[in-house]
């Protein structure tokens, strides 16, 4: 087989005295999509935040394509990468936000063509082409230069997509897509989604859309108190949960 | 404008198939009345009273000693804001920063020049001489350059001075808090994305604190406008400086007076009109629609 895009060893977190990550492995293959489910204060994002190192983890190696995220391995040690170094490794991996953190200062085409133009140095013209593509691929061909705060939430989370893709990245996070979005507005981030999956996209996705993990999900991944408590397909995993705590969880969800 | 114009609420209106008739307000008509007579009184006191001197006034008020002293105070004004922005950005950002020692040294500065009045700055650094004769720079325990104090610091540099770090550190707390306003969550996502840092700060941070810091960064330019007549105590021909001179020598004081407060009221009107501008630009994407100008509603009205 050949390398993983992303593979997690033995990462462990902590805020002051409280253990959120407690030894997590977890390996995705190129265009996979991993759905992690948990309750609330499991560590689900705090996992995805320490995989662009957002969040710095104690223990553990997060590794992009077989390169150490965040460090550098010399003489037997880990050296902490200076900033520059762990922005280049950000601009690999997308990050998509529960809030959508669009930037409201900037239409929605600027939002999308920011991090081409900022962050890989691309020529203007191309970058605004691609962006305009982008955007028309999540539906919104027609709002190129409308500001956030004009577009609704479902709208808001599909440019925060376009904007994440636009970095062309090798893996996308996503930690709750859907959560901040009216009941009606959720199928069409969902449905955005599910066109990223069939096109090969590897995507780590938190979410609690049970039905989207169903479809969508390569891997199905339950996490309690800062463990992996169980994994597998979602066949397995949504219905014959092994363990208790999956079982009482998703009879809450579903 | 809402003085003149008769309170709305009057008419009726013709929807679809009702009548609507907008709620009256009495209240609006007796309190415009109000203010209406109250304005009525004012005006005719100032005109008929002799004691304004408005001949007097007119007289001075483009009296070449006159503009030449508002020239100074708009340069110090100027000069003081510029110089104290460029010194408040260093100072938030040491304030804001992480490391232990810059933080305390901003803390200490603002806490410094916030707690001294600003006569008594002025005062002490016209007075620098009094204290050191001269002024060395130079390699520590090396050759160096020495100046005498009294040519290095001439009565406006003091007052420059002076108003710049008075300036900076207001200047860094307003700073500080427009950068504190800004969601924990576009850092993040600049972050996530990327970005070089300065593009961060510049491209991302920068402009959505601006919205916070415009308000207050004009008010600090209003009241350094007006801070700017303390400054007669070291005997610079600034506007207050100089309508004490003319009063001094003809004894007309309200009159003289008056041309000093009616500048420093043109020159705050103008400031107020170009921070509104300014707020506007900044305020794109921030709001859903941005409201017309006072200027696009009267070309409005007109039209209609
Ligand atoms: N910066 C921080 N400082 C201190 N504690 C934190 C910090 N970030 C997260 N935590 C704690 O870590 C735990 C896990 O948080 P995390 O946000 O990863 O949970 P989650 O599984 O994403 O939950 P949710 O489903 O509610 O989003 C929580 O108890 C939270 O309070
Ligand atoms: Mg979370």
């Amino acid at each position: 087989m050949s390398t993983p895009v992303l593979e997690i060893h033995g990462v462990h977190k902590s805020f002051g005295t409280l253990d959120v990550l407690r030894g997590i492995d977890l390996t995705a293959q190129a265009g996979t999509v991993t759905v992690i489910l948990g309750p609330s204060g499991s560590g689900k994002s705090t996992l995805l935040r320490s995989i662009n190192h957002l969040e710095k983890v104690d223990r553990g190696r997060v590794r992009l394509d077989g390169e150490l995220i965040g460090y550098r391995q010399a003489g037997g040690k880990l050296h902490e990468l200076g900033e520059r170094h762990i922005l280049e490794q950000r601009a690999r991996i997308g990050f998509v936000f529960q809030n959508f953190n669009l930037f409201p200062h900037l239409t929605a085409l600027e939002n999308v063509a920011e991090a081409p133009i900022a962050a890989l140095k691309k020529p203007k013209t191309q970058v605004y082409d691609h962006a305009r593509e982008l955007l028309a691929r999540v539906g919104l061909a027609d709002k190129t230069d409308v500001y956030p705060r004009q577009l609704s939430g479902g709208q808001q989370q599909r440019v925060a997509i376009a904007r994440a893709l636009a970095l062309e990245p090798r893996l996308i996070l996503f930690d709750e897509p859907t959560s901040a979005l009216d009941p009606e507005l959720v199928g069409e981030v969902l449905d955005v989604l599910r066109d990223l999956a069939a096109a090969g996209t590897t995507m780590i996705v938190v979410t609690h859309e049970i039905g989207f993990a169903r479809e969508a999900a390569d891997t199905v991944i339950f996490m309690d108190e800062g463990r992996i408590v169980e994994q597998g397909p979602p066949a397995q995993v949504l219905d014959h949960p092994r363990h208790e705590r999956t079982q009482s969880f998703l009879s809450k969800v579903l | 404008m809402s003085v003149l114009s008769p309170p709305r609420g009057t008419g009726e209106t013709k929807t679809t198939d009702e009548l609507v008739v907008p709620a009256r307000h009495p209240w609006r008509w007796a309190g415009t009345a109000l203010v209406l007579v109250l304005l009525a009184q004012l005006g005719h006191g100032l005109a008929t009273n002799p004691g304004w001197e408005w001949g007097t006034f007119t007289g001075y008020f483009l009296e070449k000693s006159v503009i030449d002293a508002l020239l100074v105070t708009l340069e110090l004004t100027l000069a003081g804001a510029v110089l104290g922005f460029l010194g408040g950005i260093p100072l938030a950002a040491m304030r804001l920063s992480r490391n232990p020692v810059l933080a305390a040294v901003s803390w200490t500065y603002i806490w410094v020049f916030r707690s001294v009045p600003l006569i008594v700055q002025l005062l002490f650094w016209a007075n620098l001489g009094y204290l050191y004769d001269t002024l060395q720079i130079g390699i520590p325990f090396g050759p160096g350059w020495s100046f005498s104090t009294t040519n290095l610091i001439s009565s406006f540099g003091a007052a420059l001075l002076g108003l710049a770090l008075h300036e900076a550190a207001f200047a860094g707390e307003i700073i500080r808090a427009g950068l504190l306003s800004v969601d924990q969550g576009q850092h993040e996502a600049a972050a996530a994305l990327g970005l070089p840092r300065r593009r961060q700060f510049l491209r991302i941070v920068l402009p959505q604190a601006m919205r916070a810091i415009l308000p207050n960064a004009a008010n600090l330019l209003v009241n350094l406008l007006k801070s700017t007549s303390i400054v007669y105590v070291l005997a610079i021909g600034e506007l207050f400086y100089q309508v004490q001179v003319v009063y001094g020598r003809n004894g007309r004081v309200v009159p003289l007076l008056m041309v000093a407060t009616v500048w420093y009221v043109i020159l705050t009107a103008l400031l107020s009109i170009l921070q509104y501008y300014v707020e506007r630009h900044f305020a794109r994407g921030a709001v859903r629609t941005l409201p017309p100008t006072p200027f696009q509603r009267l070309k409005a009205a007109i039209r209609r």
